[in-house]
Protein backbone atom coordinates (compact mmCIF):
# COMPACT_ATOMS: atom_id res chain seq x y z
CA UNK A 1 0.00 0.00 0.00
CA UNK A 2 1.58 3.54 -0.86
CA UNK A 3 1.60 5.65 2.13
CA UNK A 4 0.09 8.85 2.07
CA UNK A 5 0.29 9.27 5.83
CA UNK A 6 0.13 12.49 7.27
CA UNK A 7 2.32 10.67 10.10
CA UNK A 8 4.55 12.47 12.44
CA UNK A 9 6.08 10.27 14.90
CA UNK A 10 3.90 11.02 18.11
CA UNK A 11 5.06 8.35 20.67
CA UNK A 12 1.69 6.25 21.59
CA UNK A 13 -0.28 8.15 19.22
CA UNK A 14 -1.75 6.91 15.69
CA UNK A 15 -3.07 9.58 13.49
CA UNK A 16 -5.97 8.40 11.82
CA UNK A 17 -4.96 9.17 8.06
CA UNK A 18 -5.47 7.22 4.54
CA UNK A 19 -3.18 4.19 5.64
CA UNK A 20 -5.54 3.66 8.61
CA UNK A 21 -8.68 4.52 6.49
CA UNK A 22 -8.13 2.26 3.94
CA UNK A 23 -6.56 -0.71 6.50
CA UNK A 24 -9.77 -0.38 8.81
CA UNK A 25 -12.92 0.23 6.65
CA UNK A 26 -14.75 -2.67 7.15
CA UNK A 27 -14.18 -2.84 10.62
CA UNK A 28 -15.33 1.45 11.46
CA UNK A 29 -17.83 0.45 9.17
CA UNK A 30 -19.03 -2.55 11.46
CA UNK A 31 -18.52 -0.27 14.57
CA UNK A 32 -20.50 2.75 12.88
CA UNK A 33 -23.74 0.32 12.49
CA UNK A 34 -23.85 -0.25 16.68
CA UNK A 35 -25.68 3.01 17.14
CA UNK A 36 -27.82 0.75 16.43
CA UNK A 37 -29.71 -1.33 19.04
CA UNK A 38 -30.89 -4.25 17.14
CA UNK A 39 -27.42 -4.47 15.52
CA UNK A 40 -25.95 -4.72 18.75
CA UNK A 41 -27.80 -7.19 19.96
CA UNK A 42 -27.43 -8.98 16.53
CA UNK A 43 -23.53 -9.16 17.10
CA UNK A 44 -23.68 -10.75 21.01
CA UNK A 45 -25.58 -13.45 19.58
CA UNK A 46 -23.22 -14.23 16.49
CA UNK A 47 -19.90 -12.16 16.63
CA UNK A 48 -18.96 -14.41 13.92
CA UNK A 49 -21.49 -14.31 11.66
CA UNK A 50 -21.54 -10.51 12.21
CA UNK A 51 -17.90 -9.87 11.19
CA UNK A 52 -18.04 -11.70 8.62
CA UNK A 53 -21.00 -9.96 6.95
CA UNK A 54 -18.61 -6.68 6.89
CA UNK A 55 -15.89 -8.39 5.80
CA UNK A 56 -13.53 -8.06 8.82
CA UNK A 57 -9.29 -9.81 7.95
CA UNK A 58 -8.20 -12.18 10.22
CA UNK A 59 -6.66 -9.17 11.98
CA UNK A 60 -9.75 -7.56 12.83
CA UNK A 61 -11.64 -10.82 13.81
CA UNK A 62 -9.46 -11.48 16.16
CA UNK A 63 -8.53 -8.20 17.67
CA UNK A 64 -12.82 -8.07 18.20
CA UNK A 65 -12.64 -11.28 20.12
CA UNK A 66 -9.52 -10.07 21.96
CA UNK A 67 -11.65 -6.75 22.99
CA UNK A 68 -7.79 -5.48 22.89
CA UNK A 69 -8.10 -1.83 22.13
CA UNK A 70 -4.82 -1.57 21.03
CA UNK A 71 -4.82 -4.68 18.35
CA UNK A 72 -8.08 -3.20 17.43
CA UNK A 73 -6.29 0.40 16.59
CA UNK A 74 -3.43 -1.74 15.01
CA UNK A 75 -6.39 -3.19 12.83
CA UNK A 76 -7.18 -0.19 11.41
CA UNK A 77 -10.24 0.96 14.34
CA UNK A 78 -10.99 4.78 14.56
CA UNK A 79 -11.15 5.88 18.29
CA UNK A 80 -14.33 6.90 17.48
CA UNK A 81 -16.19 4.04 16.04
CA UNK A 82 -14.58 1.65 18.61
CA UNK A 83 -16.18 3.71 21.00
CA UNK A 84 -19.57 1.96 20.19
CA UNK A 85 -18.06 -1.46 19.81
CA UNK A 86 -16.28 -0.94 23.83
CA UNK A 87 -20.06 0.81 24.51
CA UNK A 88 -21.73 -2.88 24.57
CA UNK A 89 -19.88 -3.89 26.94
CA UNK A 90 -20.74 -1.21 29.14
CA UNK A 91 -17.29 -0.03 29.52
CA UNK A 92 -16.30 3.87 29.93
CA UNK A 93 -13.24 5.80 28.46
CA UNK A 94 -11.45 5.39 31.70
CA UNK A 95 -11.77 1.74 31.39
CA UNK A 96 -10.76 1.56 27.95
CA UNK A 97 -8.02 4.60 29.06
CA UNK A 98 -6.61 2.08 31.45
CA UNK A 99 -6.71 -0.85 29.41
CA UNK A 100 -4.77 0.50 26.95
CA UNK A 101 -1.85 2.28 29.46
CA UNK A 102 -1.34 -1.03 31.55
CA UNK A 103 -2.73 0.74 34.43
CA UNK A 104 -5.35 -0.34 36.57
CA UNK A 105 -8.96 2.16 36.26
CA UNK A 106 -7.79 3.71 40.06
CA UNK A 107 -4.10 4.09 38.44
CA UNK A 108 -5.39 5.59 35.40
CA UNK A 109 -7.78 8.48 37.46
CA UNK A 110 -5.05 9.13 39.46
CA UNK A 111 -2.90 9.81 36.05
CA UNK A 112 -5.39 11.75 35.24
CA UNK A 113 -6.10 14.22 38.60
CA UNK A 114 -2.07 14.52 38.52
CA UNK A 115 -2.00 16.51 35.26
CA UNK A 116 -4.49 18.76 36.86
CA UNK A 117 -1.67 19.81 39.31
CA UNK A 118 1.47 20.57 36.59
CA UNK B 1 -29.09 43.61 9.60
CA UNK B 2 -28.75 40.52 12.42
CA UNK B 3 -26.60 41.10 15.40
CA UNK B 4 -23.43 38.73 16.31
CA UNK B 5 -23.89 39.20 20.18
CA UNK B 6 -21.38 36.62 21.33
CA UNK B 7 -19.55 33.67 20.92
CA UNK B 8 -19.28 30.55 23.77
CA UNK B 9 -17.08 27.92 24.04
CA UNK B 10 -17.70 24.84 25.60
CA UNK B 11 -16.43 20.78 26.31
CA UNK B 12 -18.70 18.47 25.37
CA UNK B 13 -17.79 15.18 27.00
CA UNK B 14 -20.12 12.62 26.31
CA UNK B 15 -19.96 11.90 30.61
CA UNK B 16 -21.55 15.25 30.87
CA UNK B 17 -25.03 13.68 29.41
CA UNK B 18 -24.91 11.03 32.12
CA UNK B 19 -24.29 14.00 34.88
CA UNK B 20 -27.53 16.01 33.69
CA UNK B 21 -29.58 12.84 33.28
CA UNK B 22 -28.60 11.24 37.21
CA UNK B 23 -28.88 14.99 38.27
CA UNK B 24 -25.49 14.86 39.40
CA UNK B 25 -24.17 18.43 38.82
CA UNK B 26 -23.30 19.01 42.47
CA UNK B 27 -21.55 16.30 43.33
CA UNK B 28 -17.99 16.99 44.40
CA UNK B 29 -16.22 15.42 40.89
CA UNK B 30 -18.88 17.70 38.40
CA UNK B 31 -20.02 20.64 40.72
CA UNK B 32 -16.49 22.47 39.37
CA UNK B 33 -17.51 22.22 35.97
CA UNK B 34 -21.17 23.04 35.98
CA UNK B 35 -20.47 25.61 38.62
CA UNK B 36 -18.82 27.26 35.67
CA UNK B 37 -22.03 27.96 33.53
CA UNK B 38 -24.15 30.28 35.63
CA UNK B 39 -22.31 33.39 35.19
CA UNK B 40 -22.84 32.61 31.20
CA UNK B 41 -26.58 31.72 31.72
CA UNK B 42 -26.75 35.13 33.48
CA UNK B 43 -25.28 36.75 30.35
CA UNK B 44 -27.71 34.24 27.75
CA UNK B 45 -30.56 36.24 30.01
CA UNK B 46 -29.41 39.53 28.63
CA UNK B 47 -27.79 38.60 25.50
CA UNK B 48 -31.32 37.30 24.63
CA UNK B 49 -30.38 35.50 21.26
CA UNK B 50 -32.51 34.51 19.06
CA UNK B 51 -30.65 31.74 17.58
CA UNK B 52 -27.66 29.52 18.14
CA UNK B 53 -25.00 28.73 15.33
CA UNK B 54 -23.25 25.86 16.92
CA UNK B 55 -19.87 24.76 15.42
CA UNK B 56 -19.16 20.98 16.57
CA UNK B 57 -17.65 18.04 15.66
CA UNK B 58 -19.77 14.79 14.69
CA UNK B 59 -18.26 11.28 16.45
CA UNK B 60 -20.18 9.02 13.92
CA UNK B 61 -23.35 9.65 14.00
CA UNK B 62 -24.27 11.61 11.17
CA UNK B 63 -21.64 10.77 9.10
CA UNK B 64 -19.17 7.88 8.80
CA UNK B 65 -15.93 7.47 6.22
CA UNK B 66 -18.30 6.97 2.90
CA UNK B 67 -18.54 10.31 3.07
CA UNK B 68 -17.31 12.67 5.16
CA UNK B 69 -17.23 16.35 4.38
CA UNK B 70 -14.38 18.96 5.72
CA UNK B 71 -16.69 21.53 6.61
CA UNK B 72 -21.05 20.52 7.09
CA UNK B 73 -23.87 23.11 6.72
CA UNK B 74 -27.05 21.71 8.14
CA UNK B 75 -30.75 23.40 6.62
CA UNK B 76 -33.09 21.28 8.11
CA UNK B 77 -36.25 22.43 9.86
CA UNK B 78 -35.04 20.40 12.86
CA UNK B 79 -32.25 18.56 14.38
CA UNK B 80 -32.96 15.14 16.10
CA UNK B 81 -30.27 13.51 18.56
CA UNK B 82 -30.20 9.95 18.26
CA UNK B 83 -28.82 6.54 19.74
CA UNK B 84 -24.65 7.16 19.57
CA UNK B 85 -24.43 3.21 20.71
CA UNK B 86 -24.92 3.76 24.42
CA UNK B 87 -28.41 3.63 24.47
CA UNK B 88 -28.91 6.68 26.60
CA UNK B 89 -32.30 8.36 26.13
CA UNK B 90 -32.60 11.38 23.01
CA UNK B 91 -33.83 14.95 24.03
CA UNK B 92 -35.78 17.10 23.00
CA UNK B 93 -35.37 18.02 19.29
CA UNK B 94 -33.91 21.22 18.17
CA UNK B 95 -35.68 24.00 15.76
CA UNK B 96 -34.28 24.96 12.70
CA UNK B 97 -33.21 28.12 11.23
CA UNK B 98 -33.68 27.45 7.72
CA UNK B 99 -33.58 31.35 6.91
CA UNK B 100 -29.86 31.59 8.19
CA UNK B 101 -28.84 28.16 6.92
CA UNK B 102 -29.61 29.28 3.13
CA UNK B 103 -28.58 32.59 3.69
CA UNK B 104 -24.69 30.71 5.66
CA UNK B 105 -24.75 28.01 2.58
CA UNK B 106 -24.92 31.52 0.13
CA UNK B 107 -22.71 33.31 1.95
CA UNK B 108 -19.90 30.91 2.48
CA UNK B 109 -19.66 29.30 -1.04
CA UNK B 110 -19.93 32.59 -2.57
CA UNK B 111 -16.99 33.31 0.03
CA UNK B 112 -15.07 30.13 -1.35
CA UNK B 113 -16.22 27.99 1.53
CA UNK B 114 -17.66 24.91 -0.70
CA UNK B 115 -19.32 23.34 2.24
CA UNK B 116 -21.94 20.48 2.28
CA UNK B 117 -25.42 20.89 2.37
CA UNK B 118 -27.30 18.80 4.80
CA UNK B 119 -31.12 18.95 5.08
CA UNK B 120 -31.31 15.84 7.38
CA UNK B 121 -28.85 15.93 9.23
CA UNK B 122 -28.26 13.77 13.34
CA UNK B 123 -26.74 15.75 15.87
CA UNK B 124 -24.82 13.99 18.23
CA UNK B 125 -23.58 14.95 21.98
CA UNK B 126 -21.08 17.64 20.69
CA UNK B 127 -23.97 19.24 20.08
CA UNK B 128 -27.40 18.11 22.08
CA UNK B 129 -24.59 18.48 25.45
CA UNK B 130 -23.67 22.32 24.85
CA UNK B 131 -27.22 23.03 24.45
CA UNK B 132 -28.32 21.59 27.62
CA UNK B 133 -25.33 23.02 29.28
CA UNK B 134 -26.28 26.79 28.18
CA UNK B 135 -30.36 26.27 28.46
CA UNK B 136 -30.65 23.28 31.69
CA UNK B 137 -34.33 24.19 32.00
CA UNK B 138 -35.36 23.93 28.02
CA UNK B 139 -36.25 20.15 27.98
CA UNK B 140 -38.13 20.67 31.30
CA UNK B 141 -39.99 23.84 30.00
CA UNK B 142 -40.72 21.86 26.81
CA UNK B 143 -38.70 24.03 24.29
CA UNK B 144 -35.38 25.32 23.39
CA UNK B 145 -35.55 29.42 23.50
CA UNK B 146 -33.52 29.67 20.18
CA UNK B 147 -33.32 28.23 16.68
CA UNK B 148 -30.15 26.75 15.74
CA UNK B 149 -27.85 25.87 12.62
CA UNK B 150 -25.32 23.29 12.71
CA UNK B 151 -21.80 23.99 11.46
CA UNK B 152 -20.04 20.13 11.55
CA UNK B 153 -16.40 19.86 11.09
CA UNK B 154 -14.41 16.78 9.98
CA UNK B 155 -11.96 15.69 13.08
CA UNK B 156 -12.38 12.20 12.25
CA UNK B 157 -10.43 11.23 8.99
CA UNK B 158 -7.25 13.09 8.10
CA UNK B 159 -5.52 15.40 6.60
CA UNK B 160 -8.11 17.76 8.86
CA UNK B 161 -8.60 21.29 8.15
CA UNK B 162 -5.79 23.41 9.39
CA UNK B 163 -5.90 26.06 12.69
CA UNK B 164 -5.69 28.78 9.93
CA UNK B 165 -8.60 27.71 7.70
CA UNK B 166 -10.93 27.17 10.86
CA UNK B 167 -10.34 30.42 11.60
CA UNK B 168 -10.97 31.83 8.20
CA UNK B 169 -13.94 29.67 8.37
CA UNK B 170 -15.26 31.64 11.53
CA UNK B 171 -14.00 34.98 9.96
CA UNK B 172 -16.75 34.00 7.19
CA UNK B 173 -19.08 32.51 9.38
CA UNK B 174 -19.12 36.16 11.47
CA UNK B 175 -19.21 37.86 7.86
CA UNK B 176 -22.25 35.63 6.57
CA UNK B 177 -24.41 36.66 10.08
CA UNK B 178 -23.53 40.54 9.85
CA UNK B 179 -24.85 40.45 6.62
CA UNK B 180 -27.99 38.04 6.86
CA UNK B 181 -31.07 40.41 6.48
CA UNK B 182 -33.07 40.01 9.69
CA UNK B 183 -33.74 41.68 13.04
CA UNK B 184 -32.98 38.08 14.91
CA UNK B 185 -29.70 38.27 18.03
CA UNK B 186 -26.98 35.02 16.74
CA UNK B 187 -24.87 33.80 19.37
CA UNK B 188 -21.72 31.19 18.02
CA UNK B 189 -21.34 28.36 20.45
CA UNK B 190 -18.14 26.39 19.65
CA UNK B 191 -17.97 22.98 21.43
CA UNK B 192 -15.19 20.13 22.21
CA UNK B 193 -11.78 19.99 23.59
CA UNK B 194 -9.52 20.87 25.44
CA UNK B 195 -6.80 18.32 25.54
CA UNK B 196 -7.57 14.99 26.05
CA UNK B 197 -6.35 11.83 24.05
CA UNK B 198 -8.99 8.54 24.15
CA UNK B 199 -6.91 6.00 22.10
CA UNK B 200 -3.54 4.45 22.03
CA UNK B 201 -0.73 4.14 24.43
CA UNK B 202 -0.75 7.86 25.00
CA UNK B 203 -4.58 7.75 26.50
CA UNK B 204 -5.06 9.75 29.15
CA UNK B 205 -2.31 12.96 27.85
CA UNK B 206 -3.43 16.21 29.16
CA UNK B 207 -1.77 19.31 28.99
CA UNK B 208 -2.88 21.63 31.42
CA UNK B 209 -0.14 24.40 30.16
CA UNK B 210 -0.76 24.34 26.46
CA UNK B 211 -4.41 24.59 26.70
CA UNK B 212 -4.60 27.39 29.43
CA UNK B 213 -2.06 29.45 26.63
CA UNK B 214 -5.07 28.38 24.20
CA UNK B 215 -7.38 30.19 26.23
CA UNK B 216 -5.45 33.47 26.66
CA UNK B 217 -4.90 33.47 23.18
CA UNK B 218 -8.42 33.04 22.42
CA UNK B 219 -8.99 36.77 24.66
CA UNK B 220 -5.50 38.08 23.60
CA UNK B 221 -3.93 37.12 20.02
CA UNK B 222 -6.61 34.73 18.29
CA UNK B 223 -4.43 34.01 15.55
CA UNK B 224 -1.49 32.17 18.16
CA UNK B 225 -2.87 28.87 17.27
CA UNK B 226 -3.08 29.09 13.62
CA UNK B 227 0.50 29.03 13.63
CA UNK B 228 0.63 25.47 14.36
CA UNK B 229 -0.15 22.35 12.07
CA UNK B 230 -2.33 19.47 12.81
CA UNK B 231 0.35 16.96 13.74
CA UNK B 232 1.25 19.91 15.77
CA UNK B 233 -1.81 20.03 17.62
CA UNK B 234 -1.99 16.39 18.05
CA UNK B 235 0.99 16.86 19.72
CA UNK B 236 0.37 19.21 22.01
CA UNK B 237 -3.38 18.92 23.15
CA UNK B 238 -4.02 14.76 22.24
CA UNK B 239 -5.80 12.82 19.18
CA UNK B 240 -9.21 14.37 20.39
CA UNK B 241 -7.96 17.64 22.00
CA UNK B 242 -7.85 18.61 18.40
CA UNK B 243 -11.16 19.39 18.88
CA UNK B 244 -9.92 23.10 20.25
CA UNK B 245 -10.48 23.92 16.24
CA UNK B 246 -14.35 24.39 17.32
CA UNK B 247 -12.99 26.54 19.77
CA UNK B 248 -10.87 28.64 17.57
CA UNK B 249 -13.59 28.90 14.47
CA UNK B 250 -16.35 30.37 17.42
CA UNK B 251 -13.86 33.05 18.04
CA UNK B 252 -12.99 33.64 14.69
CA UNK B 253 -16.68 35.07 13.98
CA UNK B 254 -15.83 37.52 16.38
CA UNK B 255 -13.17 38.72 14.02
CA UNK B 256 -14.85 38.61 10.75
CA UNK B 257 -16.46 42.11 10.67
CA UNK B 258 -15.26 45.43 10.35
CA UNK B 259 -11.64 44.13 12.28
CA UNK B 260 -13.08 44.88 15.56
CA UNK B 261 -12.52 42.18 18.49
CA UNK B 262 -13.69 40.40 20.97
CA UNK B 263 -13.81 40.94 24.95
CA UNK B 264 -13.80 38.15 27.30
CA UNK B 265 -16.23 38.02 29.73
CA UNK B 266 -15.97 34.33 31.41
CA UNK B 267 -13.29 31.80 31.23
CA UNK B 268 -13.25 28.39 33.37
CA UNK B 269 -10.92 25.33 33.02
CA UNK B 270 -10.88 22.27 35.06
CA UNK B 271 -9.13 19.02 35.27
CA UNK B 272 -10.54 16.14 34.75
CA UNK B 273 -14.06 15.24 33.42
CA UNK B 274 -14.07 11.52 32.13
CA UNK B 275 -10.25 11.87 30.52
CA UNK B 276 -10.62 15.46 29.86
CA UNK B 277 -9.02 19.09 30.46
CA UNK B 278 -12.98 20.67 30.55
CA UNK B 279 -13.17 24.64 29.60
CA UNK B 280 -15.82 27.40 29.03
CA UNK B 281 -15.24 31.02 27.67
CA UNK B 282 -17.47 33.51 26.58
CA UNK B 283 -16.62 35.99 24.75
CA UNK B 284 -18.81 39.49 23.07
CA UNK B 285 -17.66 41.59 20.30
CA UNK B 286 -15.85 44.68 20.96
CA UNK B 287 -15.88 47.97 18.81
CA UNK B 288 -11.58 48.48 19.16
CA UNK B 289 -9.92 46.65 16.74
CA UNK B 290 -7.48 44.38 17.58
CA UNK B 291 -4.49 44.05 14.76
CA UNK B 292 -4.00 41.03 14.73
CA UNK B 293 -7.46 39.97 13.69
CA UNK B 294 -7.66 41.53 10.59
CA UNK B 295 -3.96 39.17 9.23
CA UNK B 296 -5.92 36.81 8.13
CA UNK B 297 -8.69 38.25 6.66
CA UNK B 298 -9.77 37.12 3.11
Amino acid sequence: MQTTSSSRCIPGTTLFDADQARKGYALNKMCFSFNNEAARREFLQDEAAYCARFGLNAEQRAAIASRNVLALIAAGGNAYYLAKFAGIFGLDMQDIGAQQTGLTKEQFQAKLYAAAEV
Amino acid sequence: MAQLVGAITTSHVPAIGKAIARDLQQEAYWKPFFDSFPPVHSWLQQARPDVAVVIYNDHGLNFFLDKMPTFSVGAAPSYSGADEGWGLPVGLPFPGNEDLSWHLVNSLVADEFDITTCQEMLVDHALTLPMKLLWPKAEQQGAWPVTIVPVCLNTVLFPLPTPARCYKLGQAIGRAIASWQSDKRVVVVGTGGLSHQLDGERAGFINKQFDQQFMQSLANDPLWATQYSIPELVEQVGTQGIELLMWLTARATLSGVGGGGARELHSSYHIPISNTAAGVMLFEPAAQPVVQEEALAA
